[in-house]
């Protein structure tokens, strides 16, 4: 993982999905447009059901658009993409180490080269005493190391992250968010990151991609240009942080107040 | 402390009502309640399973027995895990072998033994038969549910990391049904003694359905009881190894 070269340049335009549901058609999402420039950190915040997920899973190649294209320039990269969840969906019948292996071993990597591939990834994540162990044996937060592990040695132009610290305590959550960082400044990686918290997004994004309820359209895209390396600690607790976060927090506002007036209707 | 002891009159428990229930039996025999030739103490059962043990013809009519549960469990269970498997990832073989399954899995399959009979003849092969047919079913059907009830996240992980149909079946359904397929393995094991003795007693020579229904005739009751204790004794080794290849074969349920 010595290579410096950047990540994947994404280019959404006029982006749709439609759901077909018992009660017609349900617009998950609709016109978005989005660039991302290689090597770049995109977070994406919205209320509940907004499609940011949606979003995330077309770009995995789990669900497809009914409009609009996706155009990745992932040229030299051996894998596009790779998704972390946000429960880490490692499988429960594999060791950490079967599991970080298993997006080599399903592209057919030769045994030396993923062994190799696989221990530095451990390594990188702090996982290499538990190589042996199995999922349920870890707690929440060495699993989805191990996650990361998994995407991460895939060797991706992008990483794709749907609220992968959601289901984490405070503690372990600002942990990973620092290595993540860390991680990313480290490889240069193209990275989507979808979460529901205005902090993280702020933390950890060179932008900010606020989403509206259904249909999920972007609302606004806001700069986040905070130095690189950043201390998370010190910049969550620095004033121009804060104005930030209070001005997405207006602008989502609306849109969560909406959302809950159309569930309640 | 108090937690121990709890615990071994749980155990105590355990065994007081089938040791109970055979002290009741022997005590009113030897108080002359029944006909002890018609109806044997347990005693004279255990004579008998040692006299038979000691000669070799248990141990003949087992081996026999054993073999026909073994190969008809593994002709019946391996194609029945190996489709559904198939049945939770492809649709048209679900809905293909969805209504045969419905309608083929409530015939009582000993009712089959005259047609195997035909089939196959009078020897292991027509008794092997019925065994496979009869385990298909449960196993079929758990390891279909089992492959169905796999989390969405483990299909989205697998597909987003690049798996083949190959691997999917072979790493992600198989192992993701595994805690499923051991349960309709379980009954399979115990179907097939039920359904094997049930054959025997008409369409073997040898075997231990063949032991109890052949003295039976001969009126030798206590070689019947002998048989009889044999398939409990077996079912309950079976079921024990069973246990035992389950804990190895699932180690991420281990400490569950």
């Amino acid at each position: 993982m010595t290579e410096q070269r950047r990540g994947a340049a994404i280019d959404i335009v006029a982006l749709r999905k439609e759901y077909v549901s018992g009660a017609g058609n349900v617009v998950a999402l609709d016109d978005v447009d989005l660039r991302v420039a290689p090597g770049e950190f995109v977070c994406i915040v919205g209320p509940s059901g907004c499609g940011k997920s949606t979003l995330l899973r077309i770009l995995a190649g789990l669900d497809h658009q009914t409009g609009g294209s996706i155009n990745v320039e992932a040229g030299g990269w051996a894998v596009e993409n790779a998704m972390v969840f946000q429960d880490s969906g490692l499988f429960p019948w594999m060791t950490v180490e079967a599991n970080v292996r298993f997006g080599l071993m399903t592209r057919g990597v030769p045994e030396a080269e993923a062994a190799e591939r696989v221990d530095a990834a451990l390594k990188l994540v702090g996982l290499t005493r538990f190589r042996n162990h199995y999922p349920h044996q870890l707690s929440g937060g060495m699993r989805q190391r191990g996650a990361i592990a998994r995407a991460f040695v895939t060797n991706p132009g992008m990483l794709l992250m749907d609220e992968p610290f959601a289901a984490l305590d405070a503690q372990n959550r600002a942990i990973l968010q620092s290595e993540l960082v860390r991680l990313w400044e480290q490889t240069g990686k193209t990275v989507i990151y979808v979460t529901h918290s205005i902090e993280e997004a702020l933390l950890l994004g060179d932008r900010t991609v606020v989403m509206t309820a259904q249909p999920g359209r972007i609302k606004r895209i806001i700069d986040t240009p905070f130095p690189h390396p950043r201390d998370l600690i010190t910049l969550s607790a620095s004033p121009e942080f804060g104005r930030m976060k209070l001005d997405i927090w207006r602008v989502l506002e609306d849109e969560v107040q909406r959302a809950r007036a159309e569930m309640e209707a | 402390m108090t937690k121990l002891s709890a615990k071994a009159r749980e155990r105590l428990l355990y065994l007081i009502s089938p040791i109970g229930l055979l002290l009741l039996w022997q005590i009113l025999l030897m108080l002359g309640f029944g006909d002890r030739r018609f109806i044997p103490a347990p005693t004279d059962i255990a004579v008998k399973f040692w006299a038979l043990t000691v000669n070799g013809e248990l141990a003949e009519h087992v081996g026999v027995t054993l073999y026909r549960v073994f190969a008809g469990f593994l002709a019946g269970t391996i194609p029945a895990v190996a489709m559904g498997l198939l049945m939770a990832m492809f649709k048209p073989v679900r809905i293909f072998f969805d209504p045969l399954i419905a309608a083929l899995f409530p015939i009582p399959k000993v009712a089959l033994m005259p047609l195997l009979l035909l089939a196959f003849g009078f020897g292991d092969a027509s008794k092997i038969a019925l065994v496979a047919i009869a385990v298909f079913f449960p196993v079929i059907v758990n390891t279909y549910v089992g492959a169905a009830n796999i989390e969405k996240i483990y299909w989205d992980v697998a597909k987003n990391y690049g798996a083949s149909q190959t691997v999917l079946f072979t790493r992600v359904v198989f192992f993701g049904a595994l805690p499923m397929i051991f349960a309709g393995l379980r009954i399979a094991m115990a179907v097939s003694f039920i359904v094997l003795v049930a054959a025997e007693f008409v369409a073997s020579k040898n075997g231990i359905g063949y032991l109890i229904w052949n003295s039976w005739e001969l009126l030798q009751v206590d070689t019947m009881f002998v048989g009889i204790v044999a398939v409990g004794i077996l079912g309950l080794i079976t079921s024990v190894l069973m246990q035992e290849v389950e804990r190895l074969a699932i180690p991420w349920k281990a400490d569950v």
